[in-house]
């Protein structure tokens, strides 16, 4: 792995990460197994393209992309609680729903970036070199999301959120409106996942409607590597924990995607398998030194 | 526990490390496996082989993910090769947007293959001048010769049905070309989209009896599930035409158009300038040359028609 593919994984893991962070939200906290992220982060990327080229700001135009996520969570969480439609097919709805939609607002499949402004501008304007502006930009913005999240969750309505997926019959006889709580919940998670999404639209160029495919599968393995390597004995250690498994799910595909250039007969569809067994690797690891520390 | 992940990392990392020296290196991008984007590379190795360039391939396949091809774009820029080869649209732009912000030294020329549209992509400002480090050779379908081969080969066929993924950006294109000329042609574009592989036997099935033939587009979700458009042509007589000549071999009727295996090995003529020295900036932006005409005569039979004598004349190619 070269030191720009180290570089690019990391950055992408943060970009990546801010949607892992949304999704642990859902799937851990709310206990509501959202599909829907696969179509709110190209949503977002969509909003922020067509935002951009219509010459708004880039750091705007990621404020547009949050609150068209948080308008899609909402949908499918309204789907769900007042509609009384299964979480996961009131997700997986307002998924397929949204590939029709964000053609509609890009007014074609794909919307490109290329030379026009984006939040890199700014870091680069500042004197710091292009290639690590991806870097330092999304490093920033998932901290502040991180640390906004965790500070959410101790207020009062946060503490709903983490009690509404704990034990929804106990906080209803506590006079708390649950429904209001899962809208809540899914829709900053989406906007998150938005949010996500128009970062790494701005790092690849171009927003396509395809870009979301395999979000939730992304999503997923990066919370269950983040948990079991760096542990969620605390909220606040689960989400740091979220973040870092993003980076290292992306170092594990540019491991992957190193290797084909050594001697080994590597054939460059096999990329998917080494990946898996790359993040296999990581999380059995902790687990047979601990056995043999017991012996 | 963190001792032994760092320990299998930097383990993977030292295998990972194989010096080339003395050869011209390519690092590729390419979005997925499909028979038309694998002929593209094939074609442009061919024409490097031919020419006798001592050539090392970095072949990356993102496995039709985007996350992936932007990070293959990234893994790229640290490989030093020679020369960046991007096939798809999408894969292009990954690459273009991290050449933008890549040190001065680490910019390395782009060349572009399989893209429809490089304007519209971003890519190049001006086709005929370039002006960055980007060129390469696009894939926009001659669409009107097509159809005249198509209606010389079906003379009844007064609505086409187009089966497409309104995702995919070239796809689009193609449709908006051929609703354009269809008044001059004399013909009603009937369409039918799919959005996913598993969606093409339904949307195929949809065309039936309101299309009188199915013109397949280079769609990349189409291609893939094409067995099932076929099976659709075959049991309802509704002949299946397809815009490139690598279906004909699978069982549509006729294609008029290219085979990607030359695109690639038109691309490979770029490359060979790159390397001589020209710089992409002054390398015009190319189209493709040379057309062919490929005819399944089996095919045209299990649909209900027959080849003209003309047109099998006029193919380069004939499967019976």
């Amino acid at each position: 792995m070269s030191f720009y593919a180290a570089l690019g994984a990391v950055e992408i893991g943060f970009a990546y990460g801010i949607m892992v962070l949304g999704v642990y939200i859902t799937f851990r906290i709310l206990d509501f197994p959202d599909l829907t992220v696969d179509g709110s982060l190209p949503l977002g990327a969509a909003v922020s393209a067509v935002a951009i080229s219509n010459g708004v700001n880039p750091y705007l135009s990621l404020l547009f992309a949050i609150g068209a996520g948080f308008v899609a969570g909402m949908i499918t969480a309204i789907l769900n609680t007042k509609l009384k439609i299964l979480h996961l097919l009131a997700s997986i709805l307002t998924m397929i729903a949204l590939y029709s939609i964000n053609i509609r607002i890009m007014s074609g499949p794909n919307t490109t970036l290329l030379g026009a402004n984006t939040v890199f501008d700014l870091p680069i304007n500042m004197g710091v070199p292009g290639y690590l502006s991806g870097l330092v930009i999304f490093a920033i913005i998932s901290v502040i999301c991180l640390v906004a999240i965790i500070w959410f969750l101790t207020t009062e309505l946060g503490q709903a959120i983490l009690a509404t997926g704990d034990n929804p019959q106990m906080i209803r006889s506590l006079g708390v409106n649950t429904d209001n709580i899962v809208i809540l919940g899914v829709g900053l998670s989406n906007g998150l996942v938005a949010l996500s999404g128009a970062l790494v639209a701005q790092n690849q160029g171009a927003a396509d409607v395809g870009m979301g495919i395999g979000t939730i599968v992304a999503g997923l393995a990066s919370v269950i590597i983040g948990e079991t390597i760096f542990g969620c004995n605390t909220i606040a250690k689960a989400f740091i924990a979220a973040l870092l498994g993003s980076i290292v799910y992306r170092l594990a595909i540019a491991l992957a995607l190193g290797l084909d250039i050594g001697g080994f007969s590597f054939n460059p569809s096999d990329l998917n398998l080494i990946t898996a067994i790359l993040v296999i690797v990581a999380l059995t690891v902790p687990s047979i030194k601990k056995g043999l520390i017991k012996r | 526990m963190k001792k032994a992940f760092y320990f299998t990392l930097l383990f993977l990392f030292l295998m990972a490390q194989t010096s080339f020296a003395d050869s011209y290196k390519v690092s590729v991008n390419q979005f997925v496996e499909h028979p038309s984007l694998d002929a593209v590379l094939q074609g442009f190795q061919d024409y490097l082989k031919d020419n006798s360039f001592d050539v090392d391939y970095s072949i990356h396949i993102a496995q039709a993910n985007m996350g992936t091809a932007s990070q293959i774009a990234k893994q790229m820029l640290g490989e030093d090769a020679d020369l960046l080869l991007s096939i798809t649209t999408p894969s292009s732009q990954a690459c273009a947007q991290t050449l933008a912000r890549a040190p001065e030294k680490m910019k390395k020329p782009l060349l572009f293959s399989a893209v429809t549209n490089p304007v519209a992509a971003g890519l190049v400002k001006d086709l005929n001048k370039p002006g960055a480090g980007i060129t390469g050779v696009s894939d926009l379908l001659p669409i009107k010769a097509h159809l005249e081969m198509v209606l010389e080969f079906a003379p009844n066929t007064k609505k086409v049905g187009v089966l497409y993924n309104a995702g995919e950006a070239n796809s689009k294109a193609t449709v908006s070309d051929m609703n354009a000329i269809k008044d001059e042609l004399g013909i009603e574009i009937v369409e039918a989209t799919a959005s996913k592989t598993a969606d093409v036997y339904q949307a195929a099935k949809s065309l039936v009896g309101r299309a009188d033939i199915i013109f397949v587009p280079t769609d990349n979700t189409i291609v893939s599930a094409l067995e099932s458009v076929l099976k659709v042509g075959i049991q309802n007589k509704l002949p299946v035409f397809s815009a490139d000549v690598e279906s004909v071999k699978r069982g549509t009727v006729a294609a008029m158009g290219f085979d990607y295996y030359k695109h690639g090995y038109q691309t490979g003529a770029i490359a060979k300038r790159i390397f001589n020295g020209e710089s992409p900036a002054n390398i015009p932006v190319e189209f493709q040359h040379d057309l062919q005409l490929h005819i399944n005569k089996g095919a045209s039979a299990k649909m209900g028609l027959t080849a003209p004598a003309k047109l099998l004349n006029a193919a380069t190619n004939i499967i019976e």
